[in-house]
């Protein structure tokens, strides 16, 4: 019985006394997992931000060890309530800023040299195939669009993973996903993933590894394989991954910061699910408040006016996703009931984002451009709603009183459904505006 | 351990920003935290929860975001235990690891109103209702997770282990 890609980098990261591996060792076995184990692997890099690290910090402290396990491998973002939006914010990012000066880390992001945490760590090469990494933040999981088994967890967690090196875990079942067919004209890997987790629910997946493959997502974009297992979380995902082929290759070459280990899920892998999804299928999608899995296409939607479009996050913020707003946005106008807020996910997003003129095309439209951030998403600032208002967003999650009000709504889709409906004032397609 | 609260009831998939709105993640403090649990669904709990209350839920609570403030506040909040049919992963680490105690049990899920008084025998995994008289029985925690809730948290046993290792090394 073969195995998945999950099971195997959690086999390749076993500890040397993890009980698992040593009883397989006794028996002349190479590390072996399978999925319920409850093993001890180590890990290559530890993540927090600005909300997550202070009761890390905290935590930290009270288990009294000198030093972190590696200052080159523990990386603090300040990106949810950056530049620093009130008093208590500032005194969050200090914390985590004058702890990251005391264990003298090498991974400390600043505003002005950073970004969006999960756009930011595979755009500086910090991901790589292989890799085991955790994170205080459930959207961890993006990483594995590179082939590394990321996922979140808490500050406790990764207290303990700052400090040790090690993480505890349970070995996940794995569904596998088998996308085939055409994709349509402004369908993208958000409306895959929406459409997916329309399939399986927001609990679909709980505690299982995402395995996503089959040849409609060999034709894919990195930005829009991140998009795909950003939102694995969703569907209650512990990871979503990918296989590394030459697309994934040649986005790798001269970034990666270290070697990276390829792992293939054997033929025979033992999975506890296989979804085949015909993508010819699939419309633009968007889905209605106040789940993910509440996904429905985007022509269909009626009549639902909108307040405020948000373009960026940690889902959609690279520079693919941009470059299909500006291409709707330009020439065009915002409708005039509508904020249109557009987040480039990095400093290094916004620079291209600038040289190849997109910033201006937003900018004549009438858009807004802000400085990588969170912002909105989680309803922090740089566009909070009031109660009743309705915006169209194609960040990750559309819960009640996600982006403010308890009484506001988000729609979730990806940027050409945004920005579509940022021009028409309602939810739309990009095919009725290009009409 | 023996816990005898009043229920609070709520449905499938109570995600993270319904247990504590992210407007309130500029704050670490419990206490703070606490003020605010579960305010954009239920704006009576927090003046009305007392000490030993238990939270009954459906499916897949504490689905979302990863932050540890969700059990953070709700212990602070004075819940001594959450009953539900199932929980999102990183909700339950993060619960085992801050010592709030949760368990996971359908039917005790599916028969318990609001208002009714729970008895909880956390050792035995009993859960017995007052009103109907019911006693539910859950799946005992693996022994890890066990050895984790009896020291306290993760930080605790962490603390215990390092310590062995070094004396073993020593």
């Amino acid at each position: 019985m073969g195995h998945t890609m999950a099971e195997k980098i959690i086999a390749a990261h076993l500890l040397d006394d993890d009980e698992a591996a040593a009883s397989r060792s006794a028996q002349g076995g190479a590390p072996d997992v399978w999925p319920g184990d409850l093993v001890e692997v180590s890990v290559d890099l530890v993540l927090a931000n600005d909300i997550t690290a202070p009761i890390a910090i905290q935590e930290f402290a009270k288990l009294g060890v000198g030093g972190v396990f590696d200052p080159g491998r523990v990386v603090l973002v300040p990106d949810h309530f950056t530049p620093n939006k009130d008093i208590k914010s500032a005194e969050q990012c200090r914390a985590m800023r004058q702890f990251a000066r005391a264990q003298e880390l090498t991974t400390q992001f600043e505003v002005g040299r950073a970004g969006i945490e999960h756009v930011l760590l595979p755009e500086r090469g910090l991901v790589v195939p292989g890799d085991v990494i955790v994170g205080a933040d459930s959207h961890t999981c993006t990483y594995g669009a590179l082939g590394a088994f990321a996922t979140g967890m808490g500050s406790t967690d990764i207290a303990v993973a700052m400090a040790t090196g090690h993480v505890w875990l349970r070995v996940p079942d794995t569904i596998r996903f088998v996308y085939s067919g055409q994709l349509q004209p402004w369908v993208g890997g958000k409306d895959l993933i929406l459409y997916t987790i329309g399939r399986i629910g927001v609990g679909g997946a709980r505690y299982m590894s995402m395995e996503f493959s089959g040849p409609a997502v060999r034709d894919l974009s990195m930005a829009a394989r991140f998009t795909m297992a950003n939102m694995a979380i969703e569907a209650g995902g512990k990871a979503g991954l990918f296989a590394v082929d030459e697309t994934a290759q040649a986005y790798l070459a001269g970034r990666a910061t270290r070697p990276g280990q390829v792992y293939e899920a054997d033929e025979d892998a033992r999975y506890s699910e296989v979804v085949e999804i015909d993508v010819s299928a699939i419309e633009p999608q968007v889905a209605f408040p106040h789940l993910p899995e509440n996904a429905r296409p985007a022509s269909s939607a009626g009549d639902v006016q909108i307040d405020q479009a948000v373009i960026g996050s940690c889902t959609n913020g690279r520079i693919e996703d941009l470059r299909v707003a500006a291409f709707l946005l330009g020439g065009r106008e915002v409708h005039p009931d509508v904020r249109c807020i557009i987040i480039p996910g990095t400093q290094q997003v916004y620079l291209d984002a600038l040289r190849e003129g997109l910033i201006e095309s937003f900018i004549e439209a009438g858009a807004v451009v802000s400085t990588p951030t969170c912002g909105p998403c989680l309803g922090g600032h740089m566009g909070v709603l009031a109660a009743g208002e309705r915006a169209i967003s194609t960040t990750n999650r559309n819960f009640r009183g996600r982006m403010g009000h308890p009484n506001s709504e988000v729609y979730l889709a990806g940027p050409a459904v945004a920005a579509a409906s940022a021009i028409a004032g309602h939810i739309s397609t990009p095919e009725a505006v290009l009409a | 351990m023996r816990i005898t609260g009043k229920v609070w009831k709520y449905g499938d998939n109570v995600d993270t920003d319904a247990i504590i709105p992210a407007r309130y993640l500029n704050m670490s403090g419990a206490a703070e935290l606490a003020c605010h649990c579960m305010e954009d669904i239920d704006p009576g709990f927090v003046t009305a929860v007392q000490p030993g209350d238990v939270i009954v839920a459906g499916e897949n609570f504490g689905c979302g975001s990863s932050r540890e403030h969700a059990p953070v506040a709700i212990k602070a909040a004075g819940v001594a235990c959450v009953v539900a049919k199932s929980y999102a992963r990183i909700f339950y680490r993060n619960a085992i690891n801050i010592g709030l105690p949760i368990l996971e049990c359908p039917d005790a899920a599916d028969e318990t109103e609001a208002g009714d008084v729970l008895t909880i025998d956390l050792a035995a995994g009993a859960i017995t209702n007052g009103r109907t008289g019911r006693t539910y029985r859950t799946s005992p925690f693996p022994p890890f997770i066990m050895a984790v809730i009896e020291a306290g948290g993760l930080v605790p046993y962490t603390r215990k282990r390092m310590s062995a290792r070094s004396a073993g090394a020593g």
